[in-house]
């Protein structure tokens, strides 16, 4: 197994950047996902690492060996695709085997570790089924196979659940960590489903237009999101954001919302007066007549556990993740109370989160 | 609802009159079609007379004459002569004989035939497997001027190829190709490539990179990716583009006659000639014509499975 280094990634097609600039780390054994819509770049780093690519700029290392313009096939790496890829005309026994036949591997071996990737990944029982009449989990599987009998260096995998049905999804997601967790190898799984990248990931890297907007685990991507897109992109409902009107000081430790004293994480610089967006997660929010931030009941969506409450303030809409058995009028007028340790003040103009010691927790632990 | 049931056809099930239908017109028009090829076949075992009398007979006494005729040469002896001969030794000495004839030797048919075959499956060979090469790059690669290009290779098919004519025969003549099997390959390689490179791309087209893509992270070259990935997921593309071939260097008339006389005279131009032998040979031609189809009869059954198999509907899901 080994390590993944992309230094200053870039790649353009015509005048399209597709990656800008990009620098990261995939530790040995790590799962890195990376994360984000269509379209921005993530799968396109993908191809990069995988040789199926070359980047315009920049370096790529496999285990501190720059591979950036190494052929595919001499990078030792295996690739999941999205659509899977297997082999029409050859049965799934061959497909699992193919990766070894080009080593030279003999045939007596090449069967006895199809066997055994097979009982692996309990597919042992279709091995000389035709591929073409196979379910979706089970050629995800078998493509899984395909991937993990050459004991490669890294894997990496391009949206491996797409294609299959919602229900399934989950039961793959679990069999896809716990396959990580039995072989530890390094991955490198692309996809735009943020409870794929936070159920199976130890990091994360948000991508939007080509650009790593955050890359940290899936922890500190929930809790300090570094700008205003990955706050928005990442949770269900995504977190909200009240705006306000101000300057900052550095060590101040309340905002002024709509003339209402906000308790906040304590501030850690200097911000010019500006347009300033106050980001608070739904399950962050209580109810409580003292409070003098006050809304209007708009909405509410029963989800069994608890419910979000749509509630219309000043400041905008504010949904609310809370206890499933208070019931509400619409129109009814609330009062909201934020957990003031977990807000986050973002600047409007640049998107970016203001340093304050919500985030100083990264750096010290 | 179950009358509803009973009363909605559905879209994809043809009903049964539909099917009636349909059947009859297939049937029909292979009637059609299969006419000509009956009464081929039919006037390949008739005899000179019967061939050619009118109204024309259908219930008539079977014979070999014409296959015997197609196969030799024969040259008019008298009565005595032929009295003094040992006895026949095979059907067709016996039937030479009844005509009062002998055979001097076999005809030129086989031969031409061998041409036939060296020269339609040759070119067919080249033309398949050059189309396959250049489609592949085509469709993979970004070839500079691509678009130019294949404007280009179909713009040799934009005329027939018989409006160059005098040309090629002057090119031949000077470059020694006139009358030989390698003349004739290259010719109808040339005139094929153009249909099989278009046909051949929209059929790799189809095929999904990730495919290569995949074998190539396996460890493969990207030669073995085509060969071993590429190839066999385009033997539908192929076979089809191999019998566009074949038909037609199988049946090309006007350059054989123009530029094969001798050595290489493919059939087609040689089976007219037989009328030419004593009389007119109707039989003769028909056998000739009748043995003439059965190579094409038999590759295309070879790979009816290929070109029915459609487009797989595989591992890779859209």
């Amino acid at each position: 197994m080994s390590e993944i280094k992309i230094v200053n990634l870039r790649k353009q097609f015509g005048d399209f950047v597709a990656v800008e600039d990009s620098s990261f780390t995939v530790e040995d054994g790590e799962f890195l996902a990376l994360l984000g819509p269509s379209g921005c770049g993530k799968t396109t780093t993908l191809r990069m690492i995988a040789g199926l690519e070359l980047p315009t700029s920049g370096k790529i290392y496999l285990d501190s060996e720059d591979v950036t313009f190494n052929r595919a096939s001499a990078r030792d790496i295996a690739f999941v695709f999205q659509l899977f890829a297997l082999y029409p005309h050859m049965n799934v026994r061959r497909n699992i085997g193919f990766p070894l036949l080009s080593q030279g591997v003999p045939k007596a071996e090449i069967r006895a570790r199809v066997e055994e990737t097979a009982k692996l990944l309990r597919i042992d029982h279709i091995l000389d089924r035709s591929v073409s009449g196979l379910a979706g989990g089970d050629r995800q599987r078998v493509a899984l196979g395909r991937a993990i009998i050459r004991r490669p260096k890294c894997f990496l995998m391009d949206e491996p659940l797409g294609t299959l049905d919602a229900e399934f999804r989950e039961v793959m997601v679990h069999e896809l960590r716990e396959l990580h967790n039995r072989i530890d190898a390094t991955t490198v799984y692309v996809t735009h489903d943020q409870h794929e990248a936070m159920a199976m990931a130890d990091k994360i890297a948000v991508m939007n237009h080509g650009v790593i907007e955050q890359f940290g685990t899936p922890q500190e991507i929930y809790n300090r999101p570094a700008s205003m897109y990955v706050a928005e992109f990442i949770g269900s409902p995504p977190m909200n954001f009240m705006r306000f009107h101000s300057g900052l000081k550095r060590g101040t430790r309340s905002i002024l919302l709509d003339a209402v004293e906000v308790a906040v994480p304590e501030v850690g610089e200097d911000v010019a007066p500006g347009e300033m967006a106050l980001g608070v997660r739904p399950e962050h929010i209580r109810f409580s007549d003292r409070s003098r931030i006050r809304g209007a009941v708009y909405g509410s969506e029963y989800l069994g556990t608890n419910q979000i409450v749509a509630v219309e303030t000043a400041a905008g809409i504010v949904k609310a993740r809370i206890s499933a058995d208070r019931s509400f009028r619409l129109g009814e007028t609330v009062g909201l109370e934020f957990n003031p340790a977990k807000l986050a003040i973002f600047d409007c103009a640049s998107g970016r989160a203001i340093a304050s010691s919500l985030y100083a927790e990264v750096r010290h632990g | 609802m179950s009358s509803v049931n009973t009363a909605a056809h559905s879209v994809v099930e043809p009903t049964p009159t539909a099917k009636r239908i349909a059947g009859t017109i297939v049937i029909l028009y292979a009637l059609v079609t299969m006419i000509p090829l009956a009464w081929i076949f039919l006037t390949s075992i008739k005899s000179p007379p019967d061939s050619i009398s009118y109204p024309p007979k259908v219930v008539f006494t079977p014979t070999l004459e014409g296959f015997c005729n197609l196969f030799t040469t024969r040259t008019r002896q008298t009565p005595d002569y032929i009295q003094a001969l040992p006895p026949p030794t095979g059907t067709c000495d016996e039937i030479t004989r009844g005509r009062n004839m002998v055979i001097a030797g076999p005809s030129n048919y086989w031969p031409r035939f061998g041409n036939s075959l060296l020269i339609a499956f040759g070119s067919t060979f080249l033309a398949v497997s050059l189309g396959t090469l250049a489609a592949y790059g085509f469709s993979r690669f970004r070839v500079p001027l691509a678009d130019d290009l294949l404007f280009f290779i179909l713009s040799t098919r934009m005329m027939p190829p018989i409006a160059v004519a005098i040309p090629i025969y002057l090119m031949y003549r000077q470059f020694g190709l006139s009358d030989t099997a390698l003349g004739m390959i290259l010719l109808y390689t040339a005139v094929n490539v153009s249909l099989a490179v278009w046909l051949l791309k929209g059929f790799i087209d189809e095929i999904p990179r990730e495919y290569e893509e995949a074998a190539m992270i396996d460890g493969y070259t990207r030669l073995q990716a085509f060969w071993k990935v590429v190839l066999p997921q385009a033997t539908t593309g192929i076979a089809a583009t191999a019998i566009f071939c074949l038909i037609f260097a199988w049946n090309e008339y006007a350059f054989a006659v123009l530029l094969t006389s001798g050595s290489a005279q493919t059939a087609p131009p040689f089976i007219p000639t037989i009328i030419g032998e004593g009389g007119q040979d109707w039989p003769a031609v028909a056998a000739g014509t009748t043995i003439f189809l059965v190579p094409i009869l038999v590759f295309t059954i070879i790979l009816r499975k290929q070109l029915l198999r459609g487009i797989t509907f595989g591992a890779v899901r859209k």
